[in-house]
């Protein structure tokens, strides 16, 4: 079967600095791929290529048989098929969970009022925020904005989702029920990119993990291998490093 | 010594309230339209609308109310174009607040925090959608402070069109005074005419402003 995703030798320079030097992977249906790496060697502008918030500057990115790139893309379309959980939420402050969920049915994919709310509340239900639907994100803890911008992602039945570093704004305690979310998500057969930190949720979910350094992928494979065999030795090096700090215990 | 004011004025008071009060809305009215078009302009127009948009802005700002008030009426007649003293007021004082609503509506634009854009487009929405509904709905809920001293201004600046002949609250005002020598009263009573509409225009965005108000954004936290 044809993947999902293919991305092929992608750049990104911000003036002199080349954030990302030519990354290529692929991504099956059903997948989750988990992106390590220490900050600043452009995991988060990787994701923001593959659905174009961010432009790159040469490469190519392929959802299914579509080129995202293609400078005649129809990219509020291929958009609206990528589903995008952002660091800091990003919810719309001016509207409660219920219609944050719901601006891109309506809006974008024209969906009535009625269908829109019902579909609304079908994912506000599966991240566990029924009862949240009318809360503004202002009186929502960290943990259920998260989920609520989840929600907002899943409600467009996007063919993939990708999460910017999901948990590392929130507070420890709540840390655990957006993993959990999207534990379930990946368990039902969720296509998804993750950036993040979190070394459990990597080695018990992920299909295959992907290290990042300098703008490039310095090794790819499953976790279990990464953790135990790493082939380059800077691999196991950062790992160590990073379950020290947030654990990786099973 | 006596207040020397006659009760007999209020009709033609009340009919100079009323032409200040379509001026002021007529006005306010333009100065809302072409002042969130400027703000979008400079805010994500590219170097070609931002920039004349910039020049607009300036000019209107850097220049007296008066004299453009005197280039539509007295001097647009040489370039054939005659307009109402009428059209002449709200044209000139609605191009001129325009300028100076846009620099709010640009600056509450500005203070939508830039992820809200993204996550709109992440969505899938358009620019225009995504300004429409998300970066609008939240910027006209933090421009209400400071566009009410703007209202505010406008309500007083339009006495100025006293000077082109319309009979607005200054204009009656002037008429009566110089007719029975009493400017003194009338304009006393004129001021507490202007300040009673300035205290119902405040108690009223206040109103609006509290309708709308959304937790997490702007003043909301304000007494809360």
């Amino acid at each position: 079967m044809d993947p999902l995703l293919r991305v092929e030798d992608i750049h990104k320079r911000y003036g002199t600095e080349e954030v990302l030097r030519g990354v290529s992977f692929q991504l099956d249906r059903g997948q989750t791929k988990v992106v390590i790496g220490p900050s600043g060697t452009g995991k988060s502008t990787l994701l923001r290529c593959i659905n174009r918030l961010t432009a790159p500057d040469r490469g190519q990115v392929w959802l299914e048989d579509v080129e995202v790139t293609a400078p005649r893309a129809k990219i509020n379309e291929i958009r609206s098929q990528i589903g995008f959980v952002f660091q800091d939420f990003n919810l719309f402050t001016h509207l409660t969970a219920l219609d944050n969920v719901r601006l891109g049915l309506v809006k974008v994919k024209r969906m009535g009022k009625r269908e829109a709310t019902t579909r609304a509340m079908e994912e506000l239900t599966r991240v566990g925020l029924k009862d949240k639907a009318g809360a503004y994100p202002a009186h929502l803890s960290g943990g259920q904005q998260q989920r609520v911008s989840i929600a907002r992602a899943l409600a467009m039945d996007p063919k993939l989702i990708l999460f910017d570093e999901p948990t590392s704004a929130l507070d420890p305690e709540l840390i655990g029920e957006v993993l959990n979310v999207m534990a379930q998500l990946a368990e039902d057969g969720m296509t998804m990119i993750v950036v993040t930190h979190e070394m459990g949720f990597a080695r018990s979910v992920a299909d295959e993990i992907v290290f990042m350094e300098h703008g490039v992928i310095v090794e790819q494979g499953p976790p279990e291998k990464l953790f135990r065999s790493p082939e380059v030795a800077r691999t196991g090096e950062f790992l160590r490093k990073i379950s020290e700090l947030y654990g990786a215990e099973e | 010594m006596t207040f020397n004011f006659d009760v007999s004025y209020l009709p033609q008071l009340a009919g100079g309230l009323v032409v200040t009060l379509e001026v002021t809305s007529c006005c306010i009215a333009i100065g809302i339209v072409l002042g969130i078009l400027l703000a979008l302009g400079r805010v994500y127009g590219g170097r070609f609308i931002s920039i004349p948009c910039s020049i607009y802005i300036h000019f209107f700002r850097g220049t007296p109310l008066l004299v453009q008030l005197f280039i539509v009426y007295f001097g647009l007649p040489n370039w054939g174009i005659r307009l109402s003293a009428f059209a002449s007021g709200i044209l000139a004082l609605g191009l001129n607040t325009a300028a100076y609503q846009a620099e709010y509506f640009r600056g509450a634009i500005q203070a939508v925090k830039a992820g809200q854009m993204v996550a709109a487009r992440s969505l899938g929405l358009t620019r225009l959608q995504a300004i429409r509904h998300v970066v609008l709905p939240q910027a006209l809920r933090l421009v209400i402070p400071p566009w009410s001293n703007e209202l505010i201004l406008m309500l007083k600046y339009s006495s100025i069109v006293f000077s082109i002949a319309l009979y607005d609250l200054m204009g009656v005002g002037k008429r009566i005074a110089s007719r029975h020598f009493n400017y003194f009263e009338v304009f006393i009573v004129l001021a507490l005419l202007y300040l009673a509409l300035v205290l119902l225009i405040t108690l009223g965005l206040r109103w609006v402003e509290r309708r709308l108000r959304v937790p997490g954004l702007g003043t909301a936290g304000r007494g809360a």
